[in-house]
Formats: C-alpha cells, sequence, structure tokens
C-alpha cells in the first residue's frame, strides 16, 4: 500500500483517491467529474506529449492536465 | 382544467453527453444542436408538445455536471431553475454512467423542484452489463422514474405522461435534506434556523440550500444574500468562517470537499444493495476504449488526425464546388438581366455592383460554409473533436489556450482556405472564457478562403518560381502571428490562470442522421441570418463610398467621345462586337480585336477615373501619408478598405485600381499579369500586401460574430483596430527592412 500522485500511476494500474488537494475551482471541477476519496481510478492512456492523461473512473473517461492531476493522490495496491 | 393549468413550464437538465439535445429533439422536434462536446449547449432552447390537452413548454438548459456558480452554463441552468420555478424537471441520466449523472440529480434535488429521472441511454448500460432495478432507483430518490433511448425516440410518451403526473402532485418544492456528517451537520443547522427565521431570500430559495451555499462560498448567493440582508450575511459567513478553520484543523480539509463527499457517499448508499449492479467496473476495455488505443495513439494519433483533417477539407471542397458554381451561375445570370432590364445610371450600377456583387459574393459561399459545419458536426457528434483536443491540448497550453483552441483555427483557414466566421462560431466549443476569447480574436489571422485568391494572384505575379513555398510560409506565417498575438493577449488584457481543462472522453457514437442535420442547418442558418441582416447595407454603402462623388459631367462625356469616335472607325455591323453585346468572332480581322481592346481599355480608364475621385479614392489617398511606411499607395488602400467588407472584394478593387496598363492589343492580360508589369509594384510591396491582408481587420461579417460570440461590441472594435495597428507595424517593418536591404527594387 503506498500513496503516490495520479500522475505516476503506470498504465493499467489502478489506484484509490485518497486525497484530492486542489481548492476552488479545479477543485471543485474535480469533485463535479466525482474524483472524490474513495474512487478507484485507471491510467487509460497518455496523449502524444505525455500530457493530458486519460483516466477511467465511474465508467466513463476523463482526461486532466499532468498539472491538475498532481493535486490528486492514489493509493495502489502493491507497492511499486 | 383552466388556461393556466394547460401550461406547464418544464426544464431539461443533465450532464453534458448524456443524450439531452437529443431528448429534446425527439420530443419537441425543434431545431436544436446535439453535440458530442461538453457543453455545447450555451443558450437557452424552447420548444414545445401537446399532450391530451396540456401543452408541455419545454425548455432545454444547458449541459453542466453541477449547479455550482463557476461556468456561464451552470449559473444560466441555476439561475433559470431559481428564478422561472418551471413545475417539473426533467433530469436526464445517463444510465450507463449512474454514479457521476447522479451528483446533478442530488443537487436538483436539494432545491427541492419537482424531478423526472430520464434514465436514458439504456441500451447503451445493457450492453455494458449494467442493471438498474427501477423501482428500487425511484423508491430511493423519491422521484419518478421512467427508461429511455432518445436516439431510437424510445420512452417518451411515458416520460411525458410521468412528468404531467408529478406536475401534478405538489406545488411546494420540498427539498432533500442530505446528512453532511458531524462536522458540518450542526453548523448546516444553526445557519437553517437563521435563515427560516429572518426569512432571508426564502421566496426563491431553500433556507438549507442557502445554507449550503454559504459554506461552500458560492459568491453569486452570498452576493445576493448580501444586497438582501448585510448583518444577517455577515453573520452566516462568520459561522461558515468558523467551522471552514475547524474542518482545515482538524481534517485537512474544508466544507465544500466534505459536502461534495457526502453527497457521493449518498449517492453509492442509494445505489447499493442490488439497485445498480455492474458486471465489469475499471479493468474491461470497451469497444471505445480500444478505438482511443488506436485513435489517440502516441505515432498513430497525431497522424490519423492529419488524415481526418485532409479528409475534411477534400470533402468540404470537392462537395461544395458544385453549389458554389451554381451560386455564381445563378448570380451572374441574376446580374445579366437585371443589366438588360435596367437603363443606364446609378440604379443599374446599386443594383448589379452594390446588391448582386456584394450579397452574392458573401451567399456564394453559403454551401462551403454549410459543408464545413457537417464535417464539424460530424467531429463533434462522434466524439473525435474531443479527442482531438486531448492530443493537442499540450502544444496550444505554451500559447495560453487550450486544446480546442485548435477546431476554431482549422476552421478558419488553418491549412489554407477556410473561413473566421464558422471557426469564430466554433470557439463556442471552448468553455472557458479568457482561452476562448483569446481564441476567438487570433482566429482571423488564419488564411481564410477569401484571402487565398488574392494570396494566389500576387504570387503568380511576383514569386511564381517559388509558388508553394511562399504559400507555405504565409501559412506558418499566420499560425505564428496566431499563436504569438494570443499568448501576448493572455499575459495582458487576458491574463489569468487557465481554467480547468477536465474534458470528460464521451463513448465514441456514430451520429443519428437527425442530429447532425439540425446541428448543421442551425449553425448555417445563423451564418444566413448574421451575414443577410448586415451584408445588404454594408454592399450599398461600399458600392456608394466607391461610386460617389460622381465623375462630372465633363469626364463623363470625354469618355463617351472617346468611344464614339471608336465606333466611327468601325463598320456599322461590327459595333456591337466592339461594345461586347455582341461576341467577337475569333476569325474577326485584328483591327477588330484591336477596337475591342479600345473599348475595353477606355471603360477601365473611366471606372479607374470614377474610383480615384470616390470617397474611397479620396480616403485611400488620404491614407497614403500612413501607408506609404508599408508601400501602399492609394490604389492599393482603396482595395483594403473594400476587403474590410469581405476580403474577396480586394482582387475585384484591385482589378479596377490597376485597369491602366500597356494600351496594347494585349487587353487579355490577367490581373496578376497587369500587376506584375505595374512600375509600382515589386516582390517586397507583394509580400507587404499579403502579410497585411493576414493580419489586419477581419472581414465585418467575422466581426458580426465576435459581436455575437464575445457579447460585446468591445472585442469586435478591438479586433478591428489592434489587428489593423498590428498590421501596419509588423508591415511597415518588412517593407522598410526590406528597403533598407536593397530589396525594393
Amino acid at each position: 500500500m503506498t500513496l503516490k500522485l495520479l500522475r505516476y500511476l503506470n498504465p493499467g494500474e489502478i489506484g484509490i483517491i485518497r486525497k484530492v488537494t486542489a481548492e476552488g475551482e479545479l477543485g471543485r471541477r474535480i469533485r463535479d467529474m466525482g474524483l472524490v476519496p474513495g474512487t478507484p481510478v485507471q491510467v487509460q492512456g497518455r496523449a502524444p506529449l505525455n500530457d493530458p492523461v486519460a483516466i477511467r473512473v465511474r465508467s466513463f473517461t476523463l482526461s486532466l492536465r499532468n498539472s491538475e492531476a498532481d493535486f490528486i493522490h492514489v493509493e495502489v495496491e502493491n507497492g511499486s | 382544467m383552466t388556461k393556466s393549468d394547460a401550461d406547464l413550464l418544464i426544464a431539461l437538465a443533465g450532464n453534458p453527453n448524456c443524450g439531452k439535445s437529443t431528448l429534446f429533439n425527439a420530443i419537441t422536434g425543434s431545431h436544436q444542436h446535439v453535440g458530442n462536446y461538453p457543453g455545447i449547449t450555451v443558450e437557452k432552447k424552447e420548444g414545445s408538445y401537446n399532450l391530451n390537452g396540456t401543452r408541455l413548454r419545454l425548455v432545454d438548459l444547458p449541459g453542466t455536471y453541477s449547479l455550482t456558480a463557476y461556468s456561464p452554463e451552470e449559473l444560466v441552468a441555476r439561475d433559470f431553475l431559481v428564478e422561472e420555478r418551471p413545475r417539473v424537471v426533467i433530469n436526464i441520466v445517463d444510465a450507463s454512467n449512474l454514479e457521476r449523472n447522479l451528483y446533478l440529480t442530488m443537487q436538483i434535488l436539494e432545491l427541492g423542484i419537482p424531478v423526472v429521472v430520464a434514465l436514458n441511454m439504456m441500451d447503451v448500460a445493457a450492453n455494458r452489463g449494467i442493471e438498474i432495478n427501477l423501482q428500487a432507483l425511484a423508491q430511493r430518490l423519491g422521484t419518478l422514474v421512467v427508461p429511455t433511448i432518445a436516439r431510437r425516440e424510445n420512452g417518451i410518451p411515458e416520460l411525458l405522461e410521468a412528468t404531467v403526473e408529478a406536475a401534478g402532485d405538489q406545488r411546494t418544492w420540498v427539498p432533500l435534506d442530505i446528512s453532511y456528517g458531524p462536522d458540518i451537520d450542526p453548523v448546516l443547522q444553526r445557519m437553517q434556523e437563521l435563515i427560516t427565521a429572518a426569512g432571508f431570500l426564502t421566496e426563491h430559495l431553500p433556507a438549507r440550500w442557502t445554507a449550503l451555499k454559504y459554506l461552500e462560498a458560492d459568491d453569486q448567493v452570498i452576493q445576493r444574500g448580501q444586497q438582501a440582508d448585510k448583518e444577517l450575511s455577515r453573520d452566516l459567513l462568520e459561522l461558515a468562517a468558523e467551522v471552514t478553520d475547524h474542518i482545515r484543523k482538524t481534517l485537512d480539509s474544508y466544507p465544500e470537499a466534505i459536502i461534495a463527499d457526502h453527497r457521493y457517499g449518498f449517492i453509492s448508499a442509494l445505489l447499493r444493495e442490488g439497485v445498480l449492479v455492474e458486471m465489469n467496473r475499471l479493468d474491461r476495455l470497451y469497444l471505445s476504449d480500444q478505438v482511443d488505443r488506436v485513435l489517440t495513439h502516441r505515432l498513430l494519433g497525431p497522424l490519423i488526425m492529419l488524415i481526418v483533417l485532409y479528409g475534411m477539407y477534400q470533402f468540404t471542397f470537392t462537395y461544395s464546388e458544385y453549389p458554389v458554381s451554381w451560386l455564381e451561375a445563378a448570380f451572374s445570370h441574376l446580374a445579366g438581366w437585371l443589366g438588360r432590364l435596367l437603363p443606364e445610371g446609378p440604379l443599374k450600377s446599386l443594383a448589379i455592383s452594390g446588391i448582386v456583387d456584394g450579397v452574392g459574393g458573401v451567399v456564394g459561399f453559403v454551401p462551403l460554409i454549410l459543408f464545413m459545419f457537417l464535417a464539424i458536426a460530424f467531429l463533434e457528434d462522434t466524439g473525435y473533436l474531443a479527442r482531438a483536443a486531448y492530443m493537442l491540448d499540450r502544444v496550444f497550453r505554451i500559447f495560453g489556450l487550450h486544446g480546442n483552441s485548435f477546431m476554431a483555427y482549422i476552421v478558419s483557414g488553418g491549412i489554407a482556405g477556410g473561413c473566421a466566421v464558422p471557426g469564430v462560431m466554433a470557439t463556442r466549443t471552448l468553455r472557458s472564457s479568457r482561452e476562448r476569447l483569446a481564441t476567438l480574436l487570433t482566429t482571423p489571422f488564419m488564411n481564410c478562403g477569401a484571402k487565398l485568391p488574392v494570396f494566389a494572384m500576387l504570387i503568380a505575379a511576383f514569386f511564381s518560381e517559388h509558388r508553394a513555398l511562399m504559400m507555405f510560409f504565409l501559412t506558418l506565417f499566420s499560425w505564428s502571428a496566431a499563436l504569438l498575438l494570443a499568448r501576448l493577449l493572455r499575459s495582458t488584457i487576458l491574463r489569468g490562470p487557465s481554467t480547468p481543462f477536465l474534458l470528460e472522453l464521451p463513448p465514441y457514437r456514430l451520429p443519428t442522421l437527425k442530429g447532425l442535420m439540425i446541428h448543421t442547418w442551425e449553425r448555417t442558418w445563423q451564418y444566413i441570418r448574421k451575414a443577410g441582416s448586415i451584408i445588404l447595407a454594408i454592399s450599398i454603402l461600399l458600392w456608394a463610398l466607391m461610386s460617389y462623388p460622381a465623375l462630372p459631367e465633363a469626364r463623363k462625356q470625354f469618355f463617351q467621345d472617346q468611344r464614339t469616335a471608336l465606333l466611327t472607325t468601325v463598320p456599322q455591323p461590327m459595333q456591337a462586337s466592339i461594345t461586347g453585346q455582341a461576341p467577337l468572332p475569333e476569325a474577326a480581322a485584328p483591327e477588330f480585336h484591336g477596337a475591342r481592346a479600345r473599348w475595353r481599355q477606355i471603360d477601365r480608364e473611366e471606372a479607374l477615373a470614377r474610383l480615384q475621385r470616390s470617397a474611397a479614392g479620396r480616403l485611400g489617398l488620404a491614407l497614403e501619408p500612413v501607408s506609404r511606411w508599408c508601400g501602399f499607395d492609394w490604389r492599393v488602400n482603396v482595395a483594403l478598405i473594400g476587403g474590410f467588407a469581405a476580403k474577396e472584394i480586394i482582387i475585384s478593387t484591385l482589378g479596377t485600381a490597376y485597369s491602366l496598363g500597356n494600351v496594347s492589343a494585349d487587353e487579355s492580360l490577367s490581373l496578376s499579369e497587369r500587376l506584375a508589369r505595374d512600375p509600382r509594384l515589386n516582390p517586397l510591396a507583394a509580400l507587404s500586401l499579403m502579410v497585411f491582408i493576414m493580419l489586419y481587420t477581419p472581414c465585418f461579417v467575422t466581426l458580426i460574430c465576435i459581436v455575437k460570440e464575445a457579447g460585446s461590441w468591445r472585442w469586435a472594435a478591438f479586433a478591428t483596430v489592434f489587428n489593423t495597428l498590428l498590421a501596419l507595424l509588423v508591415t511597415a517593418a518588412i517593407h522598410q527592412g526590406g528597403i533598407r536591404l536593397g530589396l525594393g527594387g
């Protein structure tokens, strides 16, 4: 069980959101999309220039910039 | 049933991409856009439906993920619900994506408005192995739940019946109470009591909702509260600050986050115990994801995107070519008919040169624009546009723009040959206002289809050795100019952090034909209306500027005398061929061809004399002290003034202004050749002219669109003044620099 930033989640790896540190509009947008603690997410892929990242969350696909993913801490099963 | 009862106000609310617009179209059959891109419905759309004598007035609210006050869409949706108090909200919920969709439902229920849930995309959900217990869901939500498949128009009668039933049920709003946990609940209770006791904003808003908004630090509600009751508002803010402080210290969080967590907690509790059964969750790859593996692949993705864009251009230009040429033929036919019908004089000139040519020039573009819109609608409705934004965001962000700015640039002529009008309208897919303004102010720099012929002609005249290279350079130049200016705008008048990206990549879907048609037609019609309302006036104004003051009688007589003199040298039967009323046979003697050329030369000389004397000509002359820096004389200035109405006018005006060439028999010289031979022009001047045309003020129709899309005349004024000044500066730098380097020839 290790905690890491969503940005560093490997493609295909599943992590559980533990903490969202964004505030204001970004924080609200992140929550509107259902990225709240306890939610499992999986990295689907990355854009050609490595940014943004596409994740699967609550049965839909969401893309967000790396800088936005940095506000989201996820927990992964086996420390990698 | 009384008359007022027969008229029910119904609002449609739901997330972007939940099929809301499709459902709205299916019910009302109204002209309404169906998009697959989040947030495309910015305007409020209305339609009506008659159910057994009950008239339902349906308002389609913008698609939103929640009811906060951050985006204009959300404010529109929220204000409508609060101010207009619809009898029922039909909340469209994507059954294949239930949890996130219910987040909005919770917020509507917290307002207390009677809700009917349309559980849409039941087919997609079934395909994905999602089972929903409708009865249990309805019971737990406390609303009616109707399964629908909007694409196939399934479940619509049932939905409408349920809506009328819900409208009959209750007149008072009963807000849903959600527990927000031990930290929030007590203070929420306390605030609710204060609000209820004071009757604070309660005529519109439920007390608990207002309290929640104070805790969520919602600017709009707090502002309203401050106006209503300063003291109470301050007390509430103090309470909110207290609990915020407490939560920050004990939980390292803040009320808004706690509230959202509890809302989602409430939703997952609601869906437990067999209400929602999902076979697979994260790890199953749907077809859409598999497609994405290829279409957004690191290497293949950009390559495929280039092919798609190329295909879009190919499609647009191939298929619009015929209708465009038909329209051109129709307008020239009309001009010819008017020419025979009307007597010589100002009326004829107005009708042909002013109205038919001016309006025809703009209307002639309609097929092109229609096909362009169709192509965009297709890319948008399939979900591909969101992928393009996803792939390109990193590049555009460098310049303070958004991944989706890309489409506006491409449509405006990013690959050469689009139109800034649909380009400006395409910025609607950008949700954030700063990025959107920066995009729509810079997108007119692209080389649209009306600038291209001017470039083509100047390149042919002065750079015939390097045509492709020159065109490539111009494309590169326009992109650099647009991106750099965007950067400049974003670090000055449009300064501010970039708006969160967070873009949903909706599943790929095959668009419905109905959706595509409605979508395309609606936008095209907007263009026609916008252009039509103004282009007639502008055409007439421009014609007047270029025709008046008219030549004095003596000058007119001078040209007339020349014509008469010329005709006397020609035998009677050939005269009609000389004046152009009849064709001149190829086999005719050379002296007749010479006379024909001379006749045309007189026409041109008179046109030039008229132009020079006209208001536009004088204006052009008056501008010479400034335009000299760029190497333009009054002729070019007049053409550029004409280009303000529509860029394609530049060519025809240059044609008139440069009509004086060699008076020899080579009357067939094209404008390009005449320009090349003109001693006043040289490659440097031509380059300066092309750069100026690329950068200076957007055409009038584009400006009208900017007004509409930016919501203010000021941005259009800014685009005109700023772009023209920029063009002057850049062009003057190029021209003066060129002369210093000895390129002035």
